[in-house]
């Protein structure tokens, strides 16, 4: 199957961006280094193409029933220009997806945008077709993947520079909050949300326009691979990483996303969670620090200090910021203390890792 | 994006360049090679006395975002290893072919050389 390309793919490698597969798309892993980027996000700021990010439109009589039942937080919550971080559970209570819903200004009926990750649109769109009909509900549901672009402006002067290239102030927004900005005479769906644990926004923007906007947003431009080692430092979940229904399937209680869990709302899923969150969970994502040499990598072994194996790493990298090796993993909660001495097996080798809290930087909330 | 691939050396194909002075050969990656790594935060030596086969896995290169398998471009013992670059890895970066060596081998036999890539034929491979 061939790639998805971003709209912006041609302009990213004439500005000799290195690109990787990531979720059926062709995406800039790299413009410069990771080090310089994540540099310019944690100290100025930075901007990423994260186009292959998803949208699907909600609206209709019964968008919010539709919406509630469908994602793990509680939609009815979120007035117009609000938006929540919430999981996409089965039956069981495993995550398919997480998300980001955001509630558009309305006439009639409310409107939901959500975010599903690279890749997972179609599915998505799909689910909620299949159980609006089994539901009888009134809502119209459309995937507008390709219709949209996607800008992540993130870093301390984020506020700034968007100040300086839309018309409307957005630096009222506060965390989770959107409008619409008007940047080079488009309206773009404007929220101060993002994946780096920094202040920054994330932009939404007509396909069509996407030159313009990017043109316009004039900093540094980041890749991947930045926003994957700043989101670890940020103790953030990559789907197919933290959660995957096939390879690594967890409860938004293991993932440590028990807060977008609205047990007093029905949404598929619901009622196995209610049981866990009753029971407790046998397993937890935990951060650690290596303290030997060594940078651990998904799919290596967690042990005991006695070499018994009890979790796998989801994440690793050598943290840009801390200069420390990093990574996240399951384990069993009796270890999952952060202090707890443990061992990554790296290469054949036992390195020492002691479990840490997350985030592992100041991030804002 | 050109890459530099000096004359003066011979490359595997796994991005390994080979400098031989009075019988030792100095090893380390090329220009190409860690452009692609991206920034170099840790190498893994072997230790100074190890025999190496030709193309025996002699460590590893880990970047921020991979980890790469090291091979001795050939057979010997190895006499040195680039103790700069425990604290100052980026010289693999910033000075390939200089600065960001890695390790030197006493070649057992330096007919090894000969297997290699030369430079226009490593410069093909890359291109």
């Amino acid at each position: 199957m061939p790639l998805q390309t971003p709209p912006l793919r041609g302009i990213h490698d004439d500005r000799g961006a290195k690109f990787t597969e990531f979720g059926g798309w062709d995406m800039p892993v790299e413009f410069d280094s990771i080090r310089t980027e994540h540099a310019a996000v944690r100290e100025d700021v930075g901007v990423f193409d994260v186009s292959h990010m998803g949208q699907i439109h909600v609206t209709g009589p019964d968008a919010t029933a539709l919406m509630q039942r469908l994602t793990s937080n509680d939609v009815s919550r979120l007035a117009v220009g609000d938006s929540q971080y919430a999981a996409i559970t089965d039956e069981d209570g495993l995550i398919i997806d997480d998300t980001v819903v955001y509630r558009l200004p309305d006439e009639s009926h409310p409107i939901y945008l959500f975010v599903p990750n690279a890749g997972t649109d179609e599915a998505t769109h799909e689910r909620w077709l299949s159980y609006r009909n089994d539901w009888d509900l009134e809502a119209t549901v459309d995937n507008r993947t390709d219709e949209y672009a996607m800008f992540a402006v993130q870093g301390p002067n984020a506020a700034d520079l968007l100040e300086g290239v839309a018309e409307e102030s957005v630096t009222d927004l506060d965390r989770f909050e959107a409008q619409y900005a008007t940047i080079e005479d488009v309206d773009c769906w404007t929220a101060r949300t993002g994946y780096t644990g920094e202040d920054g926004f994330e932009l939404i923007v007509p396909w069509a326009a996407a030159e313009e906007i990017w043109t316009a947003i004039d900093c540094q431009p980041c890749g991947l691979g930045a926003r994957d080692t700043l989101r670890i430092e940020a103790g953030l979940l990559l789907a197919g990483q933290e959660f995957d229904t096939e390879s690594n399937p967890r409860t938004p209680y293991e993932a440590g996303i028990g807060f977008t869990v609205a047990l007093d709302t029905e949404f598929v899923g619901r009622d196995a969670l209610a049981a866990i969150e009753e029971s407790g969970v046998e397993e937890r994502l935990v951060g650690f620090q290596l303290i030997d040499r060594g940078v651990p990598r998904h799919g290596y072994d967690i042990t005991t200090t006695e070499s018994r194996v009890i979790g796998t790493v989801t994440s690793g990298t050598m943290s840009p910021t801390l200069e420390k090796p990093i990574g996240l993993g399951y384990v069993p909660v009796e270890y999952a203390e952060p202090g707890t001495t443990l061992q990554v097996v790296v290469r054949g080798q036992s390195k020492k890792a002691r479990v840490e809290t997350t985030p592992f930087i100041d991030t804002v909330q | 994006m050109s890459f530099d691939v000096p004359d003066d050396r011979r490359y595997l194909e796994s991005h390994e360049w080979a400098l031989e002075t009075d019988g030792v050969v100095r090893v380390g990656i090329s220009d190409f090679a860690q452009d692609e790594l991206g920034d170099v935060v840790f190498v893994e030596p072997p230790d100074e006395g190890d025999e190496l086969a030709q193309e025996a896995e002699f460590g590893v290169v880990e970047s921020i975002k991979a980890v790469s398998d090291l091979y001795a471009p050939v057979g010997g013992e190895v006499v040195a290893i680039n103790d700069d670059l425990f604290d100052a890895p980026e010289l693999v970066n910033e000075d390939p072919f200089g600065e960001g060596w890695m390790l030197e081998i006493e070649a057992d036999d330096l007919d090894d050389l000969e297997a290699l890539l030369s430079a226009d034929e490593y410069e093909d491979q890359i291109a």
